[in-house]
């Protein structure tokens, strides 16, 4: 029989592992979709004019689940963590309030957008309609990462006896965690969503259909790809520079860092042995840890030793910030190829080389998933980080579950909903895109093929 | 005025918000149903799914407002209801989730498959039910609080006629505040079929709604006679709201003026929910916990206020340019351009 605090962590898991992919692709869709219709009405190009439309359409039932998942968690923090609620809620109400303000705002002007697409006499005004929708969705991203920054450093009050006080909302709300989590978040939702899209066109293109609309689709995405990966890449290695000064515990138990020293080695891969502490299979990369962790090469980076045995995090964590880093590094690394043999053949070179060659659209495709994968990763690696604590420091995951019976039949109850709702998003949206393919579409617009 | 006087008249107005806004939506949903079983779907679905399309995102993050202002400004009350209501209030999270996510669906056919209106359906009356039990439990008596330890009673719950009286109260209400709404906007499409149809509806729920709000008046007197007393302080509320009704009842009757009539009848459960809110207080949970029990910090309080505003500056005026569009915009309720 699992203990309460386990169900409690696990049903918050599924709800908020699912809820994450929804979320991401609200916050970095809009973005696309805008940049898009942008495109197609500057350069007067129909086929980006149909992209934007088209990603809209299958946006909007990716953020009906959002919405709803994102019910689920609200009310879940109050049934399943009343503890922390309790506590903290004197404190996270103000960020969570402005979040909501934030996805209202953005669902309004969702309404207003998709309803209107050919209501205006000016195009343009259609366009415009889409910018509140970036800011209500960037915003909604923005303060409920703060919310977890504040779970990770808090601040901004004092506990006393169990009940805070001297509440300073905004010092809370930009604690240090804020700034490298909010924009790890958000470079991780557009380069996600990139993948995501790039995937789309590139699925197509495998199967042989050579419409330019594919081919423009997957060029727009990828190369927003490189620029989302490249920006990525430099935020992730601020938030490891955050993480050695604010929470060594997480970055060490991420690395298998056990003694504090100078040189600090990166430890790629490998399996540790629970009981004595042995890493295996491990490859060693010298400095790089130092490198990471404070920028230079001989910097002393804090090791577990400094803690106490009951504040380390779980030390699986390794294994999810690898798959982190590396599925990142793939993403990297296809975007850079890309666009190189783009520039080449632009130049006349490399025309030997096929841009549509099957195998490589093949491993476009990948990163799809993969993103999605690596962001889960690096979410469960975040998260995982900071246990034993809800509140680092302050409050135990233990002391804040609830104590009502009949957690696992919620569990259980939760796991059939998002099955479901998971099947039902799919096959909505494959049955969506197969019924009106975009040749027909371009066809029935009179667009010239 | 205190701060947790504020708090809690954010989260009631918010409230209030969700009342109307779901009521609207879960009727719909009913409705739809309703006319799919007696074959006059064709009259009426189309004005629901006009109304519904561009503003169904819009209803859930009332109630996310209210949850959250409990949260911030009555993190006591949050923790004792958190614990008494999670099989409750997951069952109701379930519900309205599968709802929410039939949306995504409607827009590509399913509203003609029978099996997706009965679930729709029944989900919109199920869903109200089941919240307005949450609003039962506030009475006390349905729950208990030993320290730490706080448990919901299902069994007198159950046994409670009290309770029963709410779902009835709530299933009317739900159906006669949409029917009102939605002949109102039947009738600004000059659809005389479904204006006809729907403020039959309406009069079939009106008696109801009102039978049982009398019904939930007494029932509350053996429950909890104090809530009662204070209730017949300020009846002059309760007073007002049965005299909007009337009025509301009066045009739908004569079959004039259902815009008006849909502003009565806000104005009849404004009056009522108000009144019912204030006569509840200083109890959020009779016996265990007043209003006193919230916020104490200044600096959260004025933060939140400040939010607050800040947040309804800019949400008014986006509010009023979707009515614009949708609502009070005639081409687009009589022809309905766009995608």
């Amino acid at each position: 029989m699992l203990d309460q605090i386990v169900l409690a962590r696990l049903l918050t898991f599924i709800t908020l592992g699912f809820h994450i992919i929804f979320a991401t692709l609200g916050v970095g869709m809009p973005l696309f979709i805008s940049l898009a219709e942008l495109i197609g009405l500057r350069k007067k190009d129909p086929h980006y004019h149909l992209l934007a439309r088209r990603w809209a359409r299958g946006y909007v039932i990716t953020v009906a689940i959002g919405v709803v998942t994102g019910t689920c968690i609200a009310l879940q923090l109050v049934f399943i963590w009343p503890g922390f609620m309790q506590v903290a809620g004197k404190v996270i109400g103000l960020p969570l309030f402005l979040e909501t303000f934030a996805f209202f705002f953005e669902a309004i002007f969702l309404g207003v957008y998709l309803y209107t697409w050919d209501r205006f006499k000016n195009p343009w005004l259609h366009w415009v309609l889409s910018i509140p929708i970036i800011i209500g969705s960037v915003g909604s991203a923005f303060f409920i990462t703060t919310v977890n920054a504040f779970m990770n450093t808090p601040q901004g009050f004092t506990l006393a006896g169990g009940t805070i006080t001297q509440i300073d909302p905004w010092l809370a709300m930009f604690n240090p965690a804020t700034p490298s989590k909010v924009a790890h978040v958000l470079s991780s939702a557009f380069l996600t969503v990139s993948f995501v899209l790039a995937m789309l066109a590139a699925f197509h293109l495998y199967r042989s259909k050579r419409h330019v609309y594919y081919k423009k689709a997957l060029h727009f995405t990828m190369v927003l790809g490189l620029i989302f990966s490249l920006a990525n890449t430099f935020i992730g290695d601020l938030s490891g520079k955050f993480l050695a000064e604010y929470q060594p515990e997480k970055l060490a138990a991420g690395e298998w860092h056990f003694h504090t020293e100078e040189r600090a080695k990166l430890i790629v891969g490998g399996i540790l042995h629970p009981d004595t502490l042995q890493v295996e299979f491990a490859l060693g990369v010298p400095f790089a840890l130092s490198i990471l962790a404070k920028g230079t090469p001989d910097a002393t980076v804090i090791g577990l030793d400094q803690f106490p045995r009951d504040q380390w995090p779980p030390l699986y964590i390794h294994y999810f910030f690898d798959l982190m880093v590396g599925l990142g590094t793939y993403l990297l690394v296809i975007s850079i190829v890309y666009v190189i043999v783009t520039l080449a053949q632009k130049r006349g070179k490399l025309m030997r080389l096929t841009k549509w060659n099957r195998p490589f659209l093949a491993l476009i495709m990948a990163g799809g998933p993969f993103a999605v994968l690596a962001m889960e990763c690096g979410w469960i690696y975040a998260e995982v980080g900071r246990q034993p604590w809800i509140l680092r420091g302050y409050m135990r995951t233990s002391e804040a579950a609830t104590q009502a019976a009949y957690l696992p039949e919620m569990l259980i109850l939760f796991v059939l909903l998002y099955a479901f709702l998971g099947v039902l998003v799919v096959t909505v949206l494959i049955r969506l895109f197969r019924q009106t393919p975009p040749e027909m579409e371009l066809e029935a617009k009179k667009i010239i093929l | 005025m205190e701060l947790h006087e504020i708090g809690v008249i954010i989260a009631w107005v918010f409230l209030y918000g969700y009342l109307i806004v779901a009521s609207i939506d879960f009727g719909a949903g009913f409705f739809s149903f309703y006319a799919k079983l007696t074959r006059r779907d064709h009259i009426i679905n189309k004005i629901i799914e006009r109304y519904l399309s561009p503003v169904w995102e819009v209803t859930n993050v009332f109630l996310i407002f209210f949850v959250y202002a409990v949260i911030s400004f009555f993190p006591d009350v949050a923790y004792v209801y958190g614990v008494a209501l999670l099989v409750p209030g997951s069952i109701a999270l379930v519900l309205l989730c599968i709802r929410g996510s039939f949306y995504a669906f409607a827009n590509y056919g399913a509203r003609k498959n029978i099996y997706y209106l009965f679930a729709y359906g029944v989900s919109g009356l199920f869903i109200p039910a089941s919240l307005a039990t949450l609003m039962t439990v506030s009475e006390g008596g349905f729950i208990s609080v030993q320290g730490r330890n706080v448990e919901l009673l299902i069994g007198a719950l159950v046994r409670s006629p009290y309770s029963w009286v709410v779902v009835f109260l709530a299933l009317t209400s739900v159906l006669f505040i949409s029917a009102s709404f939605l002949s109102y906007y039947a009738d600004r499409a000059k659809d005389v079929d479904a204006g006809d149809l729907l403020r039959k509806f309406a009069l079939y729920n009106s008696l109801p709604t009102i039978f049982f709000s009398f019904f939930a008046f007494f029932t509350l007197r053996n429950h909890n006679p104090e809530h009662f007393e204070r209730m017949l302080d300020m009846s002059w509320m309760f007073i007002a709201s049965l005299g909007c009704f009337l009025v509301a009842l009066a045009l739908y009757i004569q079959r004039k003026w259902y815009g008006t009539a849909f502003i009565f009848v806000m104005l009849q459960f404004a009056f009522a929910f108000f009144g019912y809110g204030r006569s509840h207080l200083p109890y959020l949970l009779y016996p265990h916990l007043t209003i006193e029990s919230g916020v104490t910090s200044e600096a959260m309080g004025a933060a939140l206020i400040a939010a607050f505003i800040g947040g309804l500056l800019l949400l008014i005026p986006s509010l009023y340019l979707l009515m614009r569009l949708f609502i009070f915009n005639a081409d687009y309720v009589q022809r309905g351009k766009g995608s």
